[in-house]
């Protein structure tokens, strides 16, 4: 297979996952209990992405430490942006001191 | 007025942090070994970055093309799931166009800022499509002069996003809570057995703990 076809179909692929949710027929949006399950399942999703990203390929040291300071930062009710900022810094300050 | 605010700043500043991923994505595709076309139509087209990431991996990885394109559907089927919730709270005329923006990122601005979803999906959207594209470009035709992203901490910047976003649901709902242990309990305890993406996916079984009871 070509790699050309290859991008193509997963950009075509991608789409239609994206498309079929949103599509979704409006008489099993509108039920109670998917209602309940569309609204609750984002939060599981990005708490195991969250969690993927973090440890999926293994401890480490610095991004741990940058996580923990997002955390910190959270605590003290600092604006997203620093929240950001704070975890970039810290992960990336200890991996040039060589952490 | 000030919640709209709130959503704008998120929308522009996960473009912009967010945006810089781009950047290792483009370096990696050439570096596997597509070319600076396909990386760009990759992000202009596919706009999902784990499943982008996924492609080029399994690419230069050497592995047949069939299962590196399954591979990335994997990681795009979350995305599927987020749209049954944006379904109820975007416009359905500019479905199509929004259905291209349904992503981790612009999902969770616009999940978290409940009364301007549309505010916060859609300026998320705008802002990281440009940043995405333009950083793939760029990465794609100087590969070799980008660093390894790590080395700024960037690779902290996606989950404090996410942690970032997911915050005042956290602290606010008990049960939120217990979902989302329940969802990385059931990420981690996956992931060195399964395939990426079916982890996240079976965290959904997570929200299923809610509903039981």
């Amino acid at each position: 297979m070509n790699l050309w076809w290859a991008v193509i179909a997963t950009c075509v692929g991608c789409y239609l996952l994206k498309y079929a949710g949103l599509a979704a027929p409006r008489k099993i949006l509108d039920r109670p209990a998917v209602q309940r399950f569309a609204t609750v399942v984002p939060v599981a999703l990005l708490a195991a992405l969250i969690a993927v990203q973090s440890f999926g390929q293994g401890f480490d040291a610095p991004r741990t430490a940058g996580l923990a300071a997002a955390v910190i930062a959270l605590l003290l009710r600092a604006p997203f942006l620093v929240v950001l900022v704070v975890a970039a810094l810290v992960t990336g300050l200890l991996r040039i001191t060589g952490m | 007025m000030s919640a709209r605010n709130d959503a704008v700043r998120a929308g522009l500043g996960v473009g912009l942090a967010v945006g810089f991923s781009g950047l290792a994505f483009g370096a990696a595709a050439v570096t596997a070994g597509l070319s600076v076309a396909q990386a760009c139509a990759l992000s202009l087209f596919a706009f999902t970055g784990a499943s982008q990431f996924a492609l080029a991996g399994a690419v230069a990885g050497g592995g047949a093309l069939v299962p590196a394109v399954a591979g990335a559907l994997l990681l795009g089927a979350r995305n599927g799931l987020y749209g049954l919730r944006l379904a109820t709270l975007l416009p359905s005329r500019l479905r199509a166009l929004t259905a291209h923006g349904i992503i981790d990122e612009t999902s969770a601005v616009a999940f978290a800022h409940p009364g301007e979803a549309k505010t916060g999906f859609y300026t998320t959207f705008a802002s990281l499509y440009v940043t995405w594209n333009l950083a793939t470009l760029l990465a794609a035709l100087g590969a070799s002069q980008v660093a390894d992203p790590t080395v700024f901490g960037l690779d902290a910047v996606g989950p404090a996003t996410f942690l970032a976003l997911l915050w005042p649901r956290l602290k606010e709902s008990a049960e939120d809570r217990k979902v989302a242990v329940a969802g990385v309990v059931i990420a981690l305890a996956a992931t060195p057995f399964l395939p990426a993406g079916i982890p996240v996916l079976l965290a959904a079984a997570g929200a299923l703990v809610v509903l039981v009871r």
